[in-house]
């Protein structure tokens, strides 16, 4: 029965909402002129370091470097008192043993990507594999790429397969459904393949790799967020979003946090369900917090370097 | 009937056009605006003010910059350090000989910018003059003053030992209000010869000269953001300039004894070099030499172990 029902429920993705481009642009253009000062600046700052998955993703990784990386998400800035953690780390399958051992109980969270990534040009039994090697290894988040190859030949039906493998191969672990934006080139097919990764049992739906431009922008996140709207109103099941790739700026961070507010409402403003992928943005909202409580523009030669 | 309507109407504004037209036309006046990071954008603050001359003419209307225009001009500062000191000196000299070309051929203009800012002729001549023969001083001097004021140290240990100037970084210069053309260049020429980059403050009375020379920097091969100007208030912004934790030197060329004792006060934050040009008369040879360079220098010096350098049964 209960098969039957969420069978129901699942559309032809085909008959996904078309997105007007030009509407979608200015309206997430609009979001950037609102003015945040003070008091507000400095809350909205720290909830976006609330909300950072400390990123390093490179080939050239180390242990040595991931556990920097994980000391930084526990100590942003000790210079600065009552500032939050990040909310969690993003590596590599095979640094997650190194970071979650590194993190202890500090509450910050492990995230993982998995699924042969950025490509996911690899057999659907390897990324079963990678996904549950990674969460063996202590994974509390798994970041999937989907088959951007496939979506665009039309086998919907596989991508969305796939994806549901892939979160039964996560047991608890949160899973994030990268579409890759910048691969699918219409806001058209970023709309459905947000459709297919959250009626296909995605936890978080996110833009980007980071390894491929354009990454994360206003446009295309407002229309993964209306995606999630429509689909909590259809079902009343929350869905996280997570953009990722060339949010490096607090001011910008701050437009996003807008317009998750504008969008989908307070519940979305917390780091369970919004995230920003990110490496170099902690550095930028530490030396804003600084500047808001001495009153001096910051340098980047006194922040750590990641 | 018609058509007899049309042409005696045409007739009449034709009559109308005679009578009204004068060889005269509106004159196309320039938006002096501040140069940052190799574009020339408005001040984000919107605002403006209207300095003016001895007889009480307006001069323009001319940005009045604020502590974000400073803080943007800083950013791209920074962001062009490495490539600008890592060009050959001898590349940064040429770029400089370039700068001088350039105002040479500009030199009317810059002659009528001075007086209208009640300079004389024979005085505006004069000053823009110097000002050319000062950037081809400078523009010698990029890739010889190293020589000058570098050296090899005696040490105790078998030790090769040197010394070298090094650029600083960014600078922030609060310009001379006085001389508008020659104190400028004099002030931004020898932090530039170095390697540094620079954010100026022109002169607030007299800012024309400031905002034409942008458009001489920007026609010379000046990357970008190594030089960047601004117009406003030395009041307003002198804090902000010497307080900017990403700002290596500050460079103040008034006597100003309040902002003075502030600039050395906040300088501490990030120990930054504070100079005062108060007293140069740039008009004669005190107001140019290689010493300008060397006060945006950081000497630099290595130990290098001489059994790398020397080959066997080398003489060190």
């Amino acid at each position: 029965m209960a098969i039957a029902k969420s069978s129901q429920l699942i559309h032809d993705f085909a008959l996904s909402p078309r997105i007007d481009q030009v509407g979608v642009e200015e309206r997430a253009s609009r979001f950037t002129k609102r003015s945040i000062k003070n008091e507000a600046k400095e809350n909205g700052l720290k909830l976006v370091l609330n909300m950072i998955d400390l990123t390093t993703l490179e080939g050239k990784d180390t242990d040595g470097k991931v556990k920097q990386l994980c000391y930084k998400a526990m100590h942003p800035h000790d210079a600065l008192a009552d500032i939050p953690t990040v909310a969690a780390i993003c590596v590599y399958p095979s640094m997650v043993k190194v970071a979650k051992k590194a993190l202890g109980d500090s509450g910050i969270k492990v995230a993982s990507v998995a699924t042969a990534f950025p490509s996911g040009q690899a057999p659907k039994e390897i990324k079963i594999r990678d996904t549950k090697y990674a969460v063996n290894e202590g994974a509390d988040e798994v970041d999937m790429v989907i088959s951007r190859g496939k979506f665009h030949t039309g086998e919907y039906n596989f991508v969305f397969d796939e994806i549901a493998a892939i979160k039964e191969a996560c047991g608890d672990a949160r899973l994030k459904v990268i579409l890759e934006t910048g691969e699918l080139g219409t806001y058209d097919k970023v709309r459905r393949a947000s459709d297919i990764a959250m009626h296909a049992g995605a936890d978080f739906i996110k833009t980007s790799t980071g390894k491929i431009q354009p990454a994360a922008t206003m446009p295309v996140t407002l229309v993964m967020l209306e995606a999630i709207r429509d689909f909590y109103y259809k079902t009343g099941k929350m869905i996280g979003m997570k953009p990722a790739g060339g949010i490096s700026k607090s001011k910008l961070a701050l437009h996003y946090l807008v317009m998750v507010k504008e969008v989908l409402g307070e519940d979305w403003l917390n780091n369970e369900w919004f995230r920003f992928g990110a490496s170099s943005l902690a550095n930028d909202v530490l030396m804003q917090l600084v500047k808001l409580k001495t009153g001096q523009y910051q340098s980047a030669n006194y922040f750590s370097v990641d | 009937m018609d058509k007899t309507i049309k042409k005696s109407s045409l007739k009449v504004s034709e009559n109308g056009l005679e009578k009204t037209s004068s060889p005269k036309r509106l004159e196309v006046l320039k938006t002096y605006k501040i140069y940052i990071g190799g574009q020339f954008p408005r001040t984000e603050s919107g605002r403006y003010y209207q300095p003016t001359n001895a007889a009480g003419k307006t001069l323009a209307n001319v940005c009045l910059s604020s502590r974000k225009d400073f803080r943007d001009a800083v950013v791209s500062a920074r962001g062009a350090v490495s490539g600008w000191s890592g060009r050959a000196a001898f590349n940064r000299s040429q770029i400089l000989y370039r700068m001088a070309e350039m105002l040479e051929g500009r030199k009317a203009q810059f002659i009528d910018e001075l007086m209208q800012q009640d300079a004389t002729k024979a005085k505006a001549e004069k000053e823009v003059n110097l000002a050319i023969d000062r950037l081809i001083y400078y523009a010698g001097w990029c890739d010889k003053f190293q020589q000058i004021f570098s050296a090899v140290n005696p040490v105790a240990s078998s030790h090769f030992n040197f010394s070298v100037p090094e650029p600083t970084g960014v600078v922030s210069i609060i310009a001379p209000q006085g001389d508008s053309l020659l104190g400028l260049v004099s002030v931004i020429a020898p932090v530039i010869a170095g390697g540094n980059t620079c954010i100026v403050l022109a002169s607030e009375t007299r800012p024309l000269c400031a905002v034409t020379f942008a458009e001489v920097l920007n026609s010379s091969d000046l990357p970008g953001g190594v030089v960047n100007i601004l117009t406003g208030k030395p009041a307003e912004l002198a804090s902000w300039f010497v307080d900017h934790m990403d700002v290596n030197a500050t460079i103040y060329c008034e006597n100003n004894s309040e902002i003075k004792k502030m600039m050395q006060e906040k300088s501490a934050s990030n120990l930054k070099r504070i100079t005062f040009y108060d007293k140069v008369n740039w008009y004669n040879e005190e107001g140019q030499s290689p010493y300008f360079i060397m006060d945006t220098q950081e000497v630099k010096t290595t130990w290098h172990p001489v059994e790398n350098i020397a080959g066997a049964g080398g003489g060190y």
